[in-house]
C-alpha cells in the first residue's frame, strides 16, 4: 500500500472527490496556483481547473458565506480557512447561517460545506498560529466537528466530510502533517513511513464520522484524546508502565459516547487530554457525559491534562504544551485514586 | 483654523416635533439620465452612482430612456402584488395588536424596491432577500397563506415553528430563507452566482439589504467578492433613511450614496427611486442583462423611504416626526402607478378601490383559513417532537435521547 504524510492523504481525499464529483470545489486563500501555505492542495489546481479548485482573497467570513452560498446552488464546497487562529472573522458565518440553515428551513435548504483547518501547536506558532478552538465549534448545534490524529483517519475522514450532506468542520493537526510526534521537541523528526497509520489507500475509502478508534487497549486507565496528544499519551503510557486504554475520539461532534463510556466503565478511571485551554474546553462536555454515565463505576475523580487557561505562548511553548510528563503524572494520579 | 480635529456625530435632518425636511436627498428629474450599455465597465457609468434614475414624472407619464415600456396589463399586475403585499401588511399588523402573532414587520412605502424588480427577473433565478421583501414572495406568485401560516408557528408553518414570523424562505420559488443576522444573505447571493457562473449557467441571484446593514463586514465581503470573480449578482441596498432610529447618515450616507460605494470595488452602482416601479424594473432588467452576458454584478441604492415602524416592537415617533413620510419628495409607489395606469388610460380610481376591497377581502379570508390551522394559543399544533429535527440530517444519539428525555418530561 502507497505511504503518505497527513498533507499526501489530505490531498488526495480531496483529488478522489474532485475526480468523482463535478460538484465538488476547493476554496480559499493560496490554494490554487500555489497549492496551498502547507501543500495541502498541491497540485489540484493543475488537474481540476481554476473553476474547480479556486484561489480567494483574504475574507474568512466571505470564503465561508460564498461556500454557503455555493453549497445551495448544489455545489460541495471544501473550503480552507489558513488557520484556526483565523477563523473567527467567519465565525458568524458558520455559527448563524452555516449550522442553521437546515433547521431554520425546516430541511428545504443546507450546504454541504466541509471547512478545513489547520490547528494546534507545538510549532512555535505564538499565539495566532497554534490555538485549538473545537470546543468553540462543539457548542453550535448543526455542525459536525473532527479532528484525525494519522494519514490514514484524515483521508477516510475528510471523503466523509464532504460527502456528508451536513457541514463538518475538519479541524487538522499541523503538528502531524509530515510525522507522528510523541511531545519531545528535542527528539529528530519521524516520518509518517515509520507509522502503520502512514499506508494510506490510493483510491475511495471512509472512516465514518462519529466514531472514536481504541488506538491501545489497556485495563488500568482510559485516556481519551484526539489530534496530536493521541501520540503524545501513547508515548506517556509506554513509558509510565501504566497499562492505559488510549482511546482517539475522532469526531467531537457528533461523540462516540458508547466507545468512552465502555471503556471507562471496565478501567474505572479516566484521564481526558487536549491542546485547548481548559476551562469550557472540550474536556469538561468529556468529563460531564463520563460523570452521567458511569457515575458507579469510577474509582477515581476525573482528571484533565490541558493547555494552560492563557493564550498560546511562544518562548514557553514546552511549559504550556500537555507533554508526557504531565500525562504520566495524570495517569499515576489516577492510578493511585487520590 | 481650530487646532484639533472634533469627532463628528451625525444628526438626522429633524426629530420629533420639527418639522421633516428631505432637501439632503439629491434628485434628478425623470428622464434626466442617459442609459448606458449594459456591458459598460464601472469606471466610464460613474455616474449613475451619483444621479437619480427615475421615469415616471410629475404628470405620471414615463419619459426618458429608462422607460421598460412594459405592457399596461403586466403594470396592472404590479401594482395589484403591491397593494397584495400592503394588505397582508396592514391584517398582519392588526393581528399582531390583537396578540394573535408575536412579532411583524411591515413593508409599507417599499413595495416597489421587491415587487419591480422580481418582475424583471425570471422564475429561475435565486432571490435573497432581508426580512423586508415580502413583495418578492407576492410577485412570485406565494398564496399569503403561507406566509401567514409561518407568522403564526402552526401546523402549516413552513419553519415548523422554528423561526420568528417573517423570516420567510421559498425552496419551491426560488427564495431564500432570511436570517436575523443581517447581511449574512449578501456574500451568500454572491456565492450562489459564483456556482451559477462554476457550472455554467444563465441563472443570477438577486440580494437586498437596508442602507444600514451595509456597515456589516459581510457588505464588504460580498462587494469584494462580487467584482473579484464579477458574480452575475444583483446586490440591493434598499436606502430607506432608516436603521430602527438610526438615519441613513449613520450609515455613512453623510458625504456619498451608497450606490457610489460599488465603482470603489469595480462594481457600477445604479442609485434609483425606489418608489417608481418602473425606474426600479428597469434598472434590475440593466443588471440583470449583465449578469447574465458575463459582464459581472451591479450595485443598486433604492431611494425609499421607510413609511412605517421598524417593527411591531417600534414607535417611531420617539426619534423621527410623525408626519415625515407624506414630505418624502419620492411619494408612495402604488400611488404613482396607479396615477401612471390612470393617465394611460389603462385604469381608475373605482378600479383601484374595487381592488382594494378585493384584496383586503382576500387576505381576511386567507387569514381565517390559516387560523384554522393553528395559532400560537390555539390547536392545532405542531408536534413539539420535531423541535430535535433537522438540527442535521438525520437525527444524531444525544438529540435521539434528549426528546426522549422531553417526551418524558411532557408525559407524551
Amino acid at each position: 500500500m502507497p505511504q503518505m504524510n497527513m498533507v499526501q492523504a489530505l490531498n488526495s481525499a480531496m483529488d478522489v472527490m474532485l475526480g468523482r464529483d463535478n460538484s465538488v470545489v476547493v476554496m480559499g486563500q493560496d490554494v490554487g496556483y500555489f497549492g496551498g501555505v502547507f501543500r495541502v492542495t498541491d497540485g489540484l489546481q493543475r488537474k481540476y481547473g481554476e473553476h474547480r479548485v479556486i484561489d480567494m482573497p483574504i475574507a474568512e467570513g466571505g470564503i465561508i458565506a460564498t461556500a454557503i452560498g455555493m453549497g445551495v446552488n448544489g455545489l460541495r464546497p471544501v473550503s480552507e480557512i489558513q488557520f484556526a487562529d483565523y477563523i473567527y472573522p467567519a465565525f458568524d458565518q458558520v455559527a448563524s447561517e452555516l449550522a442553521r440553515l437546515r433547521y431554520r428551513t425546516a430541511g428545504d435548504y443546507f450546504a454541504p460545506v466541509t471547512v478545513r483547518v489547520p490547528a494546534g501547536g507545538g510549532i512555535r506558532g505564538g499565539q495566532t498560529h497554534s490555538q485549538s478552538p473545537e470546543a468553540l465549534f462543539a457548542h453550535i448545534c448543526g455542525i459536525k466537528v473532527v479532528m484525525p490524529s494519522n494519514p490514514y483517519d484524515a483521508k477516510g475522514l475528510l471523503i466523509s466530510s464532504i460527502e456528508d450532506d451536513d457541514p463538518v468542520i475538519f479541524f487538522e493537526p499541523k503538528r502531524l502533517y509530515n510525522g507522528p510526534f510523541d511531545g519531545d521537541p528535542n527528539k529528530p523528526a519521524i516520518p509518517w513511513s515509520t507509522h502503520p497509520k502512514g499506508e494510506v489507500p490510493d483510491g475511495h475509502y471512509k472512516v465514518p464520522i462519529g466514531q472514536a478508534e481504541i488506538v491501545r487497549p489497556g485495563a488500568e486507565v482510559t485516556v481519551i484524546t484526539y489530534g496530536t496528544l493521541v501520540h503524545v499519551a501513547e508515548a506517556a503510557a509506554k513509558a509510565s508502565g501504566i497499562d492505559a486504554e488510549i482511546i482517539d475520539l475522532r469526531s467531537i461532534v457528533p461523540l462516540d459516547v458508547e466507545t468512552i463510556a465502555t471503556s471507562v466503565k471496565k478501567t474505572g478511571r479516566c484521564v481526558i487530554v487536549h491542546e485547548a485551554t481548559r476551562f469550557s474546553g472540550f474536556g469538561a462536555e468529556l468529563a460531564a457525559t463520563l460523570q452521567e454515565e458511569c457515575f458507579w463505576h469510577l474509582e477515581a475523580p476525573i482528571e484533565r491534562v490541558t493547555g494552560w487557561d492563557t493564550p498560546y505562548p511562544h518562548a514557553f511553548e514546552w511549559e504550556y504544551f500537555p507533554g508526557q510528563a504531565r500525562i504520566i503524572a495524570a495517569l499515576k494520579k489516577v492510578k493511585a485514586g487520590v | 483654523m481650530p487646532s484639533a480635529s472634533r469627532l463628528h456625530v451625525p444628526h438626522p435632518p429633524a426629530r420629533p416635533g420639527e418639522q421633516a425636511d428631505f432637501s439632503y436627498l439629491k434628485l434628478a428629474p425623470a428622464g434626466s439620465v442617459a442609459r448606458p450599455d449594459t456591458r459598460a465597465p464601472a469606471d466610464q457609468v460613474a455616474h449613475l452612482a451619483t444621479t437619480l434614475v427615475r421615469v415616471l414624472d410629475e404628470n405620471h407619464r414615463a419619459v426618458g430612456p429608462w422607460d421598460p415600456h412594459l405592457e399596461p396589463t403586466e403594470l396592472q399586475i404590479g401594482l395589484r402584488h403591491m397593494m397584495t403585499t400592503r394588505a397582508l401588511d396592514d391584517r398582519m399588523q392588526k393581528a399582531q395588536r390583537q396578540g394573535k402573532v408575536s412579532f411583524y414587520i411591515r413593508s409599507m412605502g417599499e413595495e416597489a424596491v421587491s415587487v419591480a424588480a422580481a418582475m424583471a427577473l425570471r422564475p429561475g433565478d435565486m432571490l435573497f432577500p432581508s426580512y423586508r421583501q415580502q413583495g418578492l414572495h407576492i410577485a412570485r406568485g406565494r398564496n399569503v397563506m403561507d406566509l401567514m401560516c409561518q407568522c403564526l408557528s402552526n401546523s402549516k408553518d413552513m419553519c415548523k415553528g422554528r423561526q420568528m414570523p417573517i423570516m420567510y424562505h421559498w425552496g419551491g420559488g426560488n427564495i431564500f430563507s432570511v436570517s436575523g443576522n443581517l447581511t449574512t444573505q449578501v456574500p451568500q447571493a454572491v456565492g450562489w452566482a459564483m456556482a451559477a457562473a462554476i457550472k455554467g449557467e444563465d441563472h443570477i441571484a438577486a440580494t437586498w439589504t437596508g442602507e444600514g446593514a451595509t456597515a456589516e463586514a459581510d457588505f464588504h465581503h460580498a462587494m469584494t467578492f462580487a467584482a473579484v470573480y464579477r458574480a452575475p449578482v444583483i446586490i440591493n441596498v434598499v436606502n430607506n433613511q432608516w436603521a430602527i432610529s438610526t438615519f441613513q447618515g449613520f450609515a455613512g450616507g453623510e458625504q456619498q450614496t451608497f450606490a457610489a460605494r460599488g465603482p470603489g470595488y469595480g462594481i457600477p452602482g445604479v442609485r434609483v427611486d425606489g418608489n417608481d416601479y418602473l425606474a426600479v424594473n428597469a434598472v434590475t432588467q440593466w443588471a440583470a442583462e449583465r449578469a447574465r452576458t458575463g459582464a459581472g454584478a451591479t450595485l443598486i441604492e433604492h431611494v425609499t423611504y421607510r413609511a412605517g415602524p421598524h417593527s411591531t416592537s417600534d414607535d417611531p415617533s420617539r426619534y423621527r416626526p410623525k408626519d415625515e413620510f407624506k414630505s418624502f419628495p419620492l411619494g408612495d409607489p402604488i400611488e404613482r402607478l396607479k396615477h401612471h395606469l390612470i393617465a394611460l388610460g389603462a385604469w381608475s380610481e373605482e378600479q383601484h378601490r374595487a381592488l382594494e376591497q378585493e384584496l383586503e377581502a382576500l387576505v381576511s379570508e386567507q387569514w381565517k383559513e390559516s387560523v384554522s390551522y393553528g395559532t400560537m394559543t390555539e390547536g392545532p399544533s405542531l408536534d413539539p417532537d420535531t423541535l430535535f429535527d433537522d438540527v442535521f440530517k438525520e437525527v444524531p444519539d444525544h438529540l435521539e435521547r434528549q426528546r426522549e428525555e422531553m417526551r418524558k418530561l411532557r408525559g407524551a
